[in-house]
């Protein structure tokens, strides 16, 4: 490894060349790893003024211009709280699940691309480290659950392993596409291979499917029963008070927006956008894109009821899942048969380069995986219309008993 | 040899990781803590795969073995809850851990023998060859590489599912039909 950049001004004052490249690797880190700790204090903000709109209040609105400052006086609260570990908890594990759940959303900043020279590492097996990194959360949850020794945590953390466990397939499946699509794992080479076309004109299925998944994977409504309030009190969190309780709510705050991040990265080209590719500007255009994905999750958190736990395994395994898989097969058939026929843009090796490709190069092959998408939703579409009416007319039907038998005074 | 290396450093990490989480693992009474020492020792096998160039690997190991294996673990665990207190000792075959012991110390002992000491022969990255991601995916699908196996190993694997579905199966179907 060489010693460039930060490592060269670190060895220049005398110190070994080996300990320089790790300092520089060390604060590259901690560079990397501030900037979502940072977003996430403006998020919270965000995240309750829209909560507040949305439920027609006015919301935070006291502290700094606009309650921009509220969040910090939230903190200073959570900080000076009393910290309180249970007589009968795991000492260790219940102070050490907090950290983890925060790392595991904090490590998938990473890989986020910035802009085309920011970016924390460009890993060649980018899109599996997210997958890996992910399922950190749902240690952390268990670890929490099972440490508090509390029954409702205990609860709370079993749902987590059903939940969690479930999504991540379909969430796999929907990463395969832009994988699949790229040719590569790797985020910047995902975001080059978007510079023609954005993938998500290519397969909107799978951004939907994409972003349902990771709404489950972040544990919020409508699939927030692993702290559901009305059933389990608070869930897996129930014992932690002061900042440990504030961290998992910071890991989830956090988690949203990485979400949305990625899904800006995975399907929406990153930071190209017709007509800009200056650095400065592309970050800007990452976050707007990243904002818009953030502002339909929290549009949904606030406004779709809370799924019952055997709705939610329902959903997943016998919708989710089969639409999942069958996308991939039919997008990859599909590619296979364009590359022969010759109407996706290759490179001299004769494999599929789509970072190579313009806008019109890439238009016919864009048109024929968004028609695939098209059919595909048809007949979903219509089961799903069956089954509502269906689940109507049951409701009725039972609603019209019960009042039959109230009337004749049963 | 003064010098200290990043990966050096880094390798020295990762192996109190893996180590000291399999020390954990052995010493530990309590089950549910055992499967978190388990985990630490998987993740610092994990980082050592990584500083031997072969990224997919330790990122498989973190997602199989943490993400999957060991969350089902600890899941198995905590729905056994009187087992995670454990204050008697089952296991009493002193002898064999003593005989396990100095076995593994003669191994030990056999694989860094002929390398201990400054050794130029040695002195070369662990691998050169840095095989990337296509290269493996070309070895599992290409007539040429490992397809067979691979094939097998997938043949395998979903009959075992099939079997897990049959065992776990209730005898009642119209109860699953509902």
């Amino acid at each position: 490894m060489d010693c460039t950049g930060l490592c060269e001004v670190i060895a220049q004052s005398g110190l070994d060349v080996g300990l320089a490249q790790f300092l520089s690797l060390l604060l590259a880190v901690v560079a990397v790893s501030g900037v979502p700790l940072v977003t996430v204090i403006f998020l919270i903000w965000v995240e309750r003024k829209i909560a507040a709109r949305i439920q027609d209040r006015i919301g935070p609105n006291r502290v700094g211009p606009f309650g921009l400052v509220q969040t910090f006086a939230d903190l200073l609260k959570l900080l000076v709280k009393e910290d309180i570990t249970p007589t009968a908890a795991d000492r260790l594990l219940y102070n050490v699940a907090p950290l983890i759940s925060f790392a595991s959303v904090a490590l998938i900043w990473a890989i986020v691309p910035y802009t085309p020279y920011h970016f924390g590492a460009d890993l060649e097996i980018g899109a599996l480290y997210f997958v890996a990194v992910a399922s950190l959360g749902t240690l952390a949850i268990m670890t929490a659950g099972w440490a508090s020794n509390n029954k409702y945590a205990l609860l709370g953390a079993f749902r987590v392993v059903a939940l969690l466990v479930s999504y991540e397939i379909p969430l796999v499946f929907a990463l395969m596409v832009p994988v699949l699509l790229a040719g590569s794992m790797s985020m910047l080479d995902i975001v080059y291979a978007q510079g023609g076309m954005w993938f998500v004109f290519m397969s909107p299925l799978a951004m939907l499917l994409f972003f349902i998944s990771s709404q489950a994977e972040t544990g919020r409504a409508p699939f927030d029963l692993i702290e559901a309030e009305s059933e389990l009190v608070a869930g897996f969190n129930i014992e932690y008070s002061g900042m440990k309780f504030g961290m998992f709510f910071a890991a989830e705050f956090l988690h949203v927006f990485t979400n949305g991040v990625l899904i800006a990265v995975l399907f929406m080209g990153g930071w190209f956008f017709p007509g800009w590719q200056e650095p400065l500007i592309a970050f800007f255009w990452l976050g707007v894109k990243a904002s818009l994905v953030y502002f339909v999750s929290l549009w949904i958190r606030n406004t779709v009821p809370r799924f019952r736990i055997d709705q939610v395994m329902k959903f997943n395994w016998f919708f989710l899942v089969p639409i999942s898989i069958v996308n991939v097969l039919v997008l990859s058939f599909l590619v296979m048969v364009l590359k022969e026929i010759g109407l996706v843009p290759l490179d001299e090796a004769g494999n599929m380069a789509l970072q190579t490709g313009t806008f019109v190069e890439m238009l016919p092959m864009t048109i024929v995986l968004l028609l695939s998408n098209v059919l595909i939703c048809i007949p979903i579409i219509n089961r799903l219309r069956r089954s509502g009416n269906e689940s109507r007319a049951e409701l009725e039907a039972r609603a019209a008993s019960r009042a039959v038998a109230g009337a004749t005074g049963d | 040899m003064s010098q200290i290396d990043f990966s050096a450093i880094a390798f020295f990490i990762f192996s109190l990781l893996a180590l000291g989480g399999g020390f954990g693992v052995v010493t530990n009474r309590n089950l549910f803590r055992g499967t978190i020492w388990l985990m630490v020792s998987l993740f610092g096998v994990a980082g050592l795969f990584v500083l031997l160039s072969a990224p997919f690997l330790a990122a498989v190991q973190v997602l199989v073995y943490i993400g999957a294996i060991a969350i089902l673990f600890t899941f198995a665990v905590m729905l056994t809850r009187s087992l995670t207190h454990l204050t008697a000792r089952y296991n009493r075959l002193w002898p064999t851990a003593i005989g396990a012991a100095l076995l593994f110390a003669m191994l030990i002992v056999g694989v860094i023998w002929p390398v201990f000491g400054a050794n130029e022969a040695f002195a070369v990255p662990a691998s050169d060859v840095v095989r990337n991601t296509t290269d493996l995916g070309l070895a599992l699908v290409s007539g040429e590489g490992y397809v067979l196996p691979f094939e097998v190993a997938s043949l395998l694997l979903t009959a075992a599912m099939i079997g897990a579905i049959v065992i776990a199966r209730d005898v009642d179907e119209e109860e699953i039909g509902e």
